[in-house]
């Protein structure tokens, strides 16, 4: 039988003294950064999460495009563009901070956990300090999720929920772009204004988180108008021929039909809308309407002629005068020779905002970046004054309605401003019950 | 009444392309013996030939209008289509508002061959490989195929509309003695679902009336005895593969201005078909299109808002529950033959 030497105190003493050799690396870790991937030679990374491949494929590579041109910009070449109309003068053209800007790009497919996991690679191997882009609510709201918990900032891209800066807001989490209860708010006195106070609707709805927030948002905006709501239906996502849901509104007395639809879903619908007739029909003695509440550019090309007149709500367009705009519009247009999509517009002003803030700030701390972000005002950027709300973390800014244009003299010229909303008529209180349930929390520097 | 009408007339319109494609798959699989994955892929292309003849004949030169100006201020580009200055402006513009019915004559010989090239030159080499390895090859060439075809048309949508002669719709509720505007139903869905009956037809009478058909029709009940007689059964079925993709891209031609086409509408169409061939019984032609207008009809139909709400949910799931009620009372499908895929 061996004798071992084995005591209480000889196991304390080496569970001590492991314990503190295993913990070293991460004191020197925790020592050397202060916050999640700080940047430490003369560059840093920025993460851009678009659709490269999928359905929204074309308005992710619109979006790399503007934030191509924004890293340019910000690094002091091209000739400028909104950083010359941005009311915020801090930024120089050397970077942020003196640092030189680089990028990194990832594929959210327009998938949530594809999106997670191309954040995630960018955050952990590429040292990404700030996640932006994307093109879908369903993926902002998982890769918003996901840089809360990473410490990183999350600048939003296209995405109109309104549980993006509702329920599932987070203190990491900032959105430029206009959301469901601005596109109704704005939207509904048009509508009454141009179609009448006494209509009846019909929705049809795409069955994810988006379309509910926009049906409901659509819906109480025109309800208190006078309108009544005939039908809410609900139809899968990427249902192709809508024809069989399309059908059913001419058996009611509905006089107006709203397509809670985007991407492709929008183009189908609303080309099987204007194929069945619905147009030229005439129901309680009013011309039937179809509204599309969210419009796209980059989408309605594929709606081709069925777009004209066709009434809708849209963050931005490249026809607007301002100084910002035409600013932004000249850069764009001159390095790829087309006019951009507001999904370009609103990425490459949330580069520029997030860049600003940490010049502001003069800290890449995600913590110091929320604190400069929340209550910022600024103007020059394309949508006149604008306020990021410190509550909820939302742009509140003028919202633009837009009607498919009659004569198109370009294959660009699709829509028309018709009415600049201001922004305090699109502006919510914080405790909103469409923006309820959800808290931004703590912000997290990693 | 009216209701019902309407949808009928929407599953007719709808299985008319559930049953070309499945039509396709169906003499594919009964010739060849290959689960063609790559079939949606084929009706895609044959949606891209219209978009590709529309934008053939869009083709215009620029001239400088120095009285407008362009979205950055410079003198407008006025463009020109080429076929308006050759042709005059009112038989080029014609040529390009009939772009989709003229691309069914430009799409067949494009088919065919693309029939023979996939066949020729990757499926003959899985005729004898399990029917595990010819899924997974032809699925992997379905995605190829669509990922090529997005590189050059890009991933949104692309407006094909009909002619402009085709653009309103017929008023079956005034023919039929209802109000008017109740039961209206677009011309071209018309004139789809009565080409979708022309080429079925032609098919069938090809298959039944001509010496290639009957041998094409011995060679599916008995390839071996058919080659003992010294006919060579393989080239026909190569051209059975190609009339199976040119039925396939004529098909999406003329669905072009019903949905705009996309890169993935055949992936969208494809497992559909499948569940329509397995219905309709592995092999068995009128099989594939009575059950491609069976799902199409109740496809519809559950899609109408009274059924709707006793069962929500049952628009998207009602084409996978008849298919199993079918398998599981029906093994071999609605018409399907003793000894195919029960080896």
């Amino acid at each position: 039988m061996s004798k071992t030497d084995l005591t209480r105190r000889s196991v304390l003493r080496t569970g001590a003294v492991a314990g503190a050799g295993l913990a070293l690396p991460t004191i020197f870790t925790s020592g050397a950064s202060a916050f999640t991937n700080e940047p430490m030679g003369g560059t840093v990374t920025l993460g851009f999460n678009v659709p490269q491949s999928g359905a929204y494929a074309d308005e992710g590579a619109d979006e790399l495009r503007a934030y191509q041109l924004a890293v340019e910009h910000l690094n002091g070449e091209g000739d400028g563009g909104m950083l010359n109309t941005f009311s915020s003068k801090v930024l120089e053209g050397n970077g942020i901070m003196g640092k030189k800007v680089e990028y990194v790009t990832g594929d959210t497919q327009t998938k949530s956990d594809a999106a997670r996991a191309s954040a995630k690679s960018m955050i952990e191997k590429d040292g990404a300090v700030m996640i932006t882009g994307g093109s879908s609510s369903g993926v902002a709201v998982a890769v918003q999720g996901l840089c809360q918990e990473a410490g990183v900032i999350f600048m939003a891209g296209l995405t109109h929920s309104n549980d993006t800066t509702g329920k599932d807001k987070k203190a990491n989490g900032f959105r430029h772009f206009f959301n469901a209860y601005m596109s109704g708010a704005a939207l509904a006195p048009v509508l009454a204004a141009r179609y009448g106070a006494d209509r009846k609707a019909y929705h049809l709805t795409a069955d994810y988180t988006w379309g509910w927030t926009q049906e409901e948002s659509i819906a109480a905006a025109t309800e208190a108008l006078g309108w009544q709501t005939v039908n809410k239906v609900r139809t899968p996502l990427g249902a192709g021929d809508f024809s069989s849901y399309i059908t059913p509104v001419l058996q009611t007395d509905a006089d107006v039909l709203i397509l809670n639809h985007y991407g492709g879903d929008m183009v189908n619908s609303l080309t099987n809308a204007v194929q069945f007739g619905l147009r030229e029909k005439m129901v309680n003695g009013k011309n039937f309407e179809i509204v599309v509440p969210l419009f796209s550019r980059l989408m309605a090309r594929g709606a081709g002629e069925n777009i004209k007149g066709i009434l809708g709500s849209t963050n931005w367009h490249w026809s607007l005068t301002d100084a910002g705009s035409q600013a932004f519009v000249k850069s764009f247009g001159t390095k790829y020779g087309f006019p951009p999509s507001q999904a370009a517009h609103t990425c490459y002003v949330q580069t520029l905002l997030y860049a600003d803030a940490v010049a502001r700030a003069g800290s890449f701390n995600p913590c110091a970046v929320v604190e400069a972000l929340e209550g910022f005002e600024f103007d020059g950027l394309g949508n006149g004054p604008t306020l990021y709300r410190a509550e909820d973390h939302q742009c509140f800014k003028d919202v633009l309605v837009v009607r498919g244009k009659e004569n198109p003299t370009s294959e660009f010229d699709l829509l028309e401003v018709v009415e600049v909303t201001p922004a305090a008529q699109v502006t919510y209180a914080p405790d909103h019950p469409m923006f309820a349930g959800g808290a931004l929390g703590a912000c997290n520097a990693g | 009444m009216e209701t019902i009408l309407l949808q009928l007339l929407n599953g007719l319109d709808k299985g008319s392309a559930y049953a070309l494609i499945a039509l396709g798959l169906t003499l594919i699989f009964g010739t060849l013996g290959v689960v063609n994955f790559a079939h949606g892929a084929i009706f895609m292309i044959g949606a891209f030939c219209a978009v590709t003849l529309s934008k053939l004949l869009n083709l215009s030169f620029e001239t400088i209008d120095p009285e407008k100006v362009d979205f950055l201020g410079n003198p407008a580009k006025i463009k020109t289509p080429y076929v308006e200055a050759w042709f005059g402006p009112d038989f080029g513009h014609a040529l390009i508002d009939w772009s989709v019915p003229l691309a069914i004559l430009f799409s067949i010989p494009i088919m065919i061959a693309v029939g023979f090239a996939m066949e020729r030159g990757l499926i003959k080499h899985f005729y004898k490989r399990p029917h595990a390895d010819q899924i997974l090859v032809t699925f992997g060439l379905a995605i190829v195929l669509q990922e090529v075809i997005k590189y050059f048309y890009g991933a949104n949508p692309i407006s094909t509309p009909a002619p402009d002669a085709f653009k309103g719709s017929f008023d079956f509720g005034a023919m039929l003695g209802f109000d008017p505007n109740m039961i209206i139903y677009p011309y071209w869905r018309l004139i789809y679902f009565g080409f979708a009956a022309l080429v079925i037809g032609a098919v069938f009478s090809f298959l039944q009336f001509t010496t290639f058909g009957m041998v094409v029709r011995a060679g599916m009940a008995d390839r071996e005895t058919v080659g003992l007689l010294g006919i060579n059964i393989d080239r026909r079925f190569t051209i059975m593969f190609g009339l199976a993709a040119a039925v396939a891209g004529v098909a999406g031609v003329m669905y072009a201005p019903i949905l705009s086409p996309n890169y993935h509408m055949g992936m969208d169409f494809l497992v559909l078909c499948f569940v329509v061939v397995v219905v309709g019984g592995m092999g068995s032609l009128p099989g594939a299109v009575a059950a491609g207008f069976l799902l199409g009809i109740l496809e519809s139909f559950s899609s109408m808002n009274a059924v709707k709400s006793l069962l929500p949910g049952i628009d998207q799931i009602i084409i996978y529950v008849v298919a199993i009620v079918i398998l599981l009372t029906r093994p071999r499908g609605l018409m399907g033959k003793k000894g195919v895929m029960e080896e």
